[in-house]
Parts: C-alpha cells; structure tokens; sequence
C-alpha cells in the first residue's frame, strides 16, 4: 500500500514545489495589479529555451544557470514595460487580453525559434542524478525542489515584510492610488514584483525540465494555468497561500495519475478504467469548487465591493 | 431624442447594408462556379465564416453584456462532437469506432439537425456551467470558465466514454462542406455550393444574434455590460439575463464547432485548447469589442492573414540575388503576433470600435450632405452621439472598476 503510493506522493511534492515557485509570480502581480499574467506560465517555458541555447552555445552550466535567471527576469521586466505599464489606466480587461497577447507572442516567438520541435533540456549534474529513498527511486531533484522552495519562500518573505521595497509593496497592494500619494515610485515597484516573480519562475523551470527533459512552445501553458489555480486556492495576493495551494495540487494531481494503479492494488477495481486522464481536469474542478464556496482561497483576505 | 428621424435614417442605412450583404452572398456564389474549388479563397471563406460566428458568439459575452467568458472552446468541443457522433454513416461506423465495435449510438440524422442539436447541448452545458461560474467577477469568471473547457476536453477524451465519443480516437467520414455541392449522376458537381452554405449558416446564425442584440434583451444586457449594479436597480434581473447570455452564446459556439468539424472533416478533442478561445478573443478584440461588423471583418481577415497572404514569410524569398533574412518556417506567427500586440496596445478599439456597418453608411452620408446643407446641425450632433455613445461610458466604467479595485 504504502509502497505504492509513496512513489506518487514524492513527485507530487516535487511538482508541487515547481508549481509553488511559479504561483508566487502569479499571486504577487495579481496582488499589485489585479492582473491576472496570463504571460507568466510562457515565461517559464521561455526560460527553459533559453537554458537549452545557452547550453548547447558550449557555456559552462555553472555560468549558464545563473544567466539564465538573470535574462527571465529580464524578459519579465521588459513584458511589464512594453505590454502592461502603456494600459495601466485602461479597463482592466485590456491589460488582460494584453497578457494573452504577449503569451501569443511568446510562444509563437519560441515556436520560430526552435522550428516547433521538442528540444532536450541539458543535463545538470548532482541533481539529475538517481537517489532511492524508501524503495523509491526517483532523481535528485525530486528532493531538491521542496527545500529549495521552503528556502527561497522564506527568503521572499523576510523581503517583503523586512524591507523597504517590501514595505512598498504591500502598501501598493493595499491601495495602488493612495500609496501614490505617499511618494512610493509605483512603477519601480512593479518592475520589481515582476523581477522577483519571473525569476522564481526561472528557478521552477531549471527545476521542472531537468524532471521533463524536453522542452516546446507550449509547455509552459499548462504549469502556467496550474499554478494560477494555486494561487487561486491559496487565496490570491497570499504567498504562504500559494504556496500551501501548489503543494495541494501537485500532490493530488500525482495521485490521480496513479490512481488507476493504487486502487487496482488495494482489490478496489478489477481492470484499469483510465482515471489518468482527469489529472489535469481534476485541478481545474478544485478551482471552480473553490471558487463556488470560498472566492477568496484558503488565506485570502475577504474584500468588500463599494458601489 | 428625435425619434422618427433616426428611425428613417436607420431604414435607408440598413437597406444598403443589406444590398451590400447580398451582393457579397451572389458573388460569392458567382465566384464559386468559375474559380477552381482548390482556390484559397474558399478555404479562407470557409473558416473565415465558421470563425465570424464563433466570435460573433464571443462578442455577445464579451462586448454586449461584460462578461468575460474564456470558455468558447469548450462549447465548440461540445458542439463538434455532437454533430459527428450524430452524422457519421452507420455504414462507416465500424471504421471510425474501430476499438469500441461501431459505438452506441447507431442511427443518423439529417445534418441539419445534428448541427442545430450540437447548438442545443452546448447551450444545455452552458446552463450547468454557468450555475456556478456566472456568480464569479471578471477574471474569475475567466478563468473558471477556460477551467470547464479544459475538463470538458478531458472528459471527451476518457477512454470508458468510447463507445459515444470514441475516446481519444478522431472523429471522421461525416458529411463535411464538399457534400453540399450538387451533383449529377455520374458524381461530377454541377453546382458548386460548398462555400456558399457556409456563408448563409453563419449568416443566418449572426442575423439572429443581432436581432436579440437590437431587442429589449439586448438592451438589458447593454445596461448589465455598462453597470450592474444600475441595471439592477433599473429592474433587470441579473442572474437570468445573464444565464441566458451565456446559453445563447454557447448555443451558437457549439453550431460553429458543428461548422468547425465540417470544415476540418475529422475532430479531435485534442485540437480544442485555450489557445483556440486565445485565437477567438484576439478576433474579437480586433475587430472591435462590442461590434459584431467588427468581428466578422476580422476573422475573415484573420483567417486570410493567417492561411493566405502572410504564408509567403514561411517560405525562403529572393529579390533578385538576395535572399531575405529572416523568412522560415514560423515567421509568419511572429510577425502575426506582433501585428496583433501592436492593435491590442495601440489600437485599442480595434477596426470599428463599437459601431456597425449601418452607422458607417450613416457616417458617409453625412459627410456628403455637411458641404451643401448649412441646417443639419441638429442630425450632425444627434448622429455624433447615436455613433459614440459607449466608448466615454465604458472607459468610465473602467475607471470605476480600478478605483474599486484598488478600495
């Protein structure tokens, strides 16, 4: 039993640390904008080209790593300036259909790129490596990931709540006009939140295709849209939230891609009835329960609409 | 407001919109006769006009009554499925359904039903979803109601569904455009109609939606779209206008799904992602959010742009001896991506903003009359304001949105 599932359990842990590094970005802009950066989940596919071409250019992967975390949280800076900051006092619908431009934009971009063929995500020594824990082999980076996340959340949080920028951040969070009027450069801000966000989300994807393996256009889409359900779950603009809620889906969506198997061994069912292919649809279902029953998320705070 | 004034006007402007519909319809058809059927006009025609409706369906949502639906794929998905699993020939079954013994279902119906049954059902699924979704706001609602058509798209896909949906297996041999050509004995065509009906089934279908557009429920979902909380202190109840809303815009997606599969001649559920309803949005928002002109112009353009005139960038060109940098395959969606950005950042309000083709015709008129006629001030402002009454309204609404927000 135990044997079992545990298999699932670890990858769960891991993807859902990934999904957890890549909800921070989604809830820190949707905190301050009230945007939801449909560009986000392309970002971190951006960010696993790039390590693809830096690598295969002959760069050392002790230079590349952190190169390649620098140019994501370039790319997230120059989207915020050229897609988002000329819309800031347009409807909020445009600033979103402008996010879905730019996801447009990226992938087709990548897709020039690499002529739409998978490419092989380069080879990290130490933790591509195969460790077995309990019975399970898995690679080093299923272990990896959750303390790499714990440790990078709780550096972002002593930021926020220990620093000045911190400090303007919330403050812009609360009240983006009144935060104006007390001298706080807001689109330093936000250039910031996206910096920290994108390269949390270089980090997820170092992280998530050294797992993968192969990196294409789209697949950033679908990390992407998990962890925003994550962030969603956790309570929006909720950094402990988002993270809590990630974990939450990476674990279940795990099981469920086993599950077929689980509960064919526990005597439960007799032949495997494909419940696999609700692992994506199941996130999506949790997000629309949370929704129905509580709009703002595990942590969220709850706001009051003024007419 | 002089009333009987403008309804005048509005008579003669939209007979010549008419005329001009028409003329396109005969030309069209007289078109399809003379030029080979491999043409890409038609190819072009044909999407465009499965497309038009689609986003025409979108626009009802999205541009009349404010809400931003991201589901559009989903109910297409729903739709195309109905109409194959209805008409593909029970002679054909046991090919199609060659892993489930011929499936379930073992009857056909005529096409027509079929599409008008796929409308149906999508509009059934439209009322299920919409139970939950359409309480949520703005982007919530958005992204809950891409969420239903991403399960949507896993459950067609579930292999115990087999039998109905044939799994993750394609859907084909179902009567597609080409078979609404007329033919002789001999099986040669004899009059050609495979872009034509497509043209009349979208037509039709976007006439109705302007009609509902133009009604007292048009209004009211005009008045939602502007300020809800006004509306409802008008007496327009929100929760059924909105229902509604949705179930007639799902019912038209899933008849452009119907028209999707035609045009594609096999299905798959695979092939409906959100990069789909993306696609739809950024029609919409090209053509203008809230002009339903506006978006059968642009997917017609889009389509061209995409299928048609931008394909020579895939390919390696030479001007003289030089070769042009740059061109292979996918710059096309570069530079396509790129003209989109550019509207959606600069040109906000798309190719017609929030005005029809009537009020272009009325626009032309009055800028005939304005050198000769000194005492057409009155019509000059009242047309002035009959032309651009939402764009203020909107952006005010916008303002009250963020200002809301940020409280």
């Amino acid at each position: 039993m135990w044997n079992t599932i545990f298999p699932y359990l670890l990858t769960g842990i891991s993807v859902g640390g990934q999904y957890a590094l890549i909800a921070i970005g989604y809830t820190m802009v949707y905190g301050i904008l009230r945007l939801i950066n449909f560009a986000h989940g392309d970002v971190f596919m951006v960010a696993g080209i790039v390590m693809v071409y830096m690598a295969a250019s002959g760069m050392p992967l002790w230079l590349c790593i952190p190169l390649v975390l620098i140019v994501t949280a370039l790319v997230g800076f120059l989207i915020e300036r050229v897609a988002y900051k000329p819309l800031r006092s347009a409807p909020r619908m445009s600033a979103m259909i402008s996010a879905i431009g730019v996801s447009y934009t990226l992938q087709n971009l990548v897709l020039y790129i690499t002529g739409g063929l998978n490419q092989l995500y380069p080879t990290i020594p130490w933790i591509s490596d195969s460790v077995t824990l309990f019975g399970a082999t898995t690679k080093m980076v299923t272990l990896v990931t959750p303390v790499l996340t714990i440790l990078l959340v709780v550096g972002l949080v002593l930021l926020i709540n220990h620093t000045k920028i911190g400090m303007a951040m919330r403050a812009v969070s609360r009240d983006f006009e009144t935060s104006q009027l007390m001298g706080i450069k807001i689109n330093s801000v936000i250039s910031m939140t996206f910096v920290i966000g994108t390269f949390l989300a270089g980090v997820a994807s170092i992280l998530y295709f050294t797992n993968y393996t192969t990196v294409i256009q789209t697949s950033g889409a679908m990390p992407g849209l998990k962890a925003f359900v994550a962030a969603v779950f956790g309570g929006i603009g909720s950094i402990p939230g988002a993270v809590v809620g990630a974990f939450i889906i990476g674990i279940a969506e795990n099981i469920i891609k086993g599950l077929d198997i689980i509960l064919f061994k526990l005597g439960v069912i007799a032949s495997p009835i494909g419940l696999a292919t609700f692992s994506d649809a199941f996130t999506f279902a949790l997000l629309i329960v949370i929704l129905a029953v509580k709009p703002t998320g595990l942590f969220g705070e709850k706001t009051t609409d003024k007419v | 407001m002089n009333n009987a004034l403008s309804k005048k006007k509005m008579d003669s402007a939209t007979i010549i919109t008419a005329a001009i519909v028409l003329c396109f319809y005969v030309a069209v058809f007289i078109a399809e006769q003379f030029i080979a059927p491999t043409s890409m006009l038609f190819t072009v025609l044909k999407k465009g006009a499965t497309y038009a409706l689609v986003a025409v369906s979108m626009n009802l949502l999205n541009g009349f009554t404010g809400i931003f639906s991201l589901g559009q794929a989903g109910f297409m998905l729903i739709g195309a499925y109905v109409y194959g699993i209805f008409t593909i020939p029970v002679a054909s079954r046991l090919d199609v359904y060659q892993y489930y013994n011929g499936g379930l279902v073992q009857f056909v119906l005529p096409w027509f039903v079929a599409m008008l049954l796929a409308g149906l059902v999508a509009a059934f699924f439209a009322f299920l979803i919409g139970m939950p979704v359409l309480r949520l706001k703005s982007d919530y609602l958005a992204i809950a109601s891409l969420g239903f058509a991403e399960i949507i798209r896993a459950v067609m896909q579930w292999d115990k569904l087999g039998p109905i949906t044939n799994g993750s297996n394609m859907l084909r041999l179902f009567p597609a455009f080409n078979d609404f050509n007329i033919k002789n004995a001999d099986g040669q065509v004899t009059v050609y109609l495979s872009t034509l009906v497509p043209l009349l089934i979208a037509g039709l279908c976007i006439f109705v939606i302007i009609l509902l557009i133009n009604s007292t429920f048009g209004r009211a979902l005009k008045a939602i779209r502007d300020d809800e909380i006004a509306a409802e202190a008008m007496g327009i109840r929100l929760a059924s206008h909105k229902r509604l809303a949705f179930c007639i815009s799902s019912f038209f997606a899933g008849v452009g799904g119907a028209m999707l599969a035609m045009y594609q001649t096999t299905v798959q559920a695979k092939g409906f992602t959100t990069a789909m309803t993306y696609e739809i949005l950024l029609i919409v928002v090209i053509g203008g959010i809230g002009s339903v002109t506006g978006s059968c112009i642009s997917s017609f353009l889009f389509v061209a742009a995409s299928e048609w005139w931008l394909r020579f960038l895939d390919q390696k060109q030479m001007i003289g001896d030089f070769e042009v940098p740059l061109l292979r395959n996918g710059f096309r969606l570069v530079v396509f991506s790129i003209i989109i950005m550019v509207v959606v950042l600069f040109f906000r309000k798309g190719i017609m903003g929030t005005r029809e083709l009537p009020d272009l015709i009325r626009g032309i008129g009055r800028k005939n009359k304005r050198p000769t006629n000194g005492r057409t001030e009155g019509v000059r402002s009242e047309g002035l304001a009959a032309r651009n009454p939402r764009p203020t309204n909107s952006e005010d609404a916008g303002r009250n949105n963020k200002g809301a927000a940020a409280k």
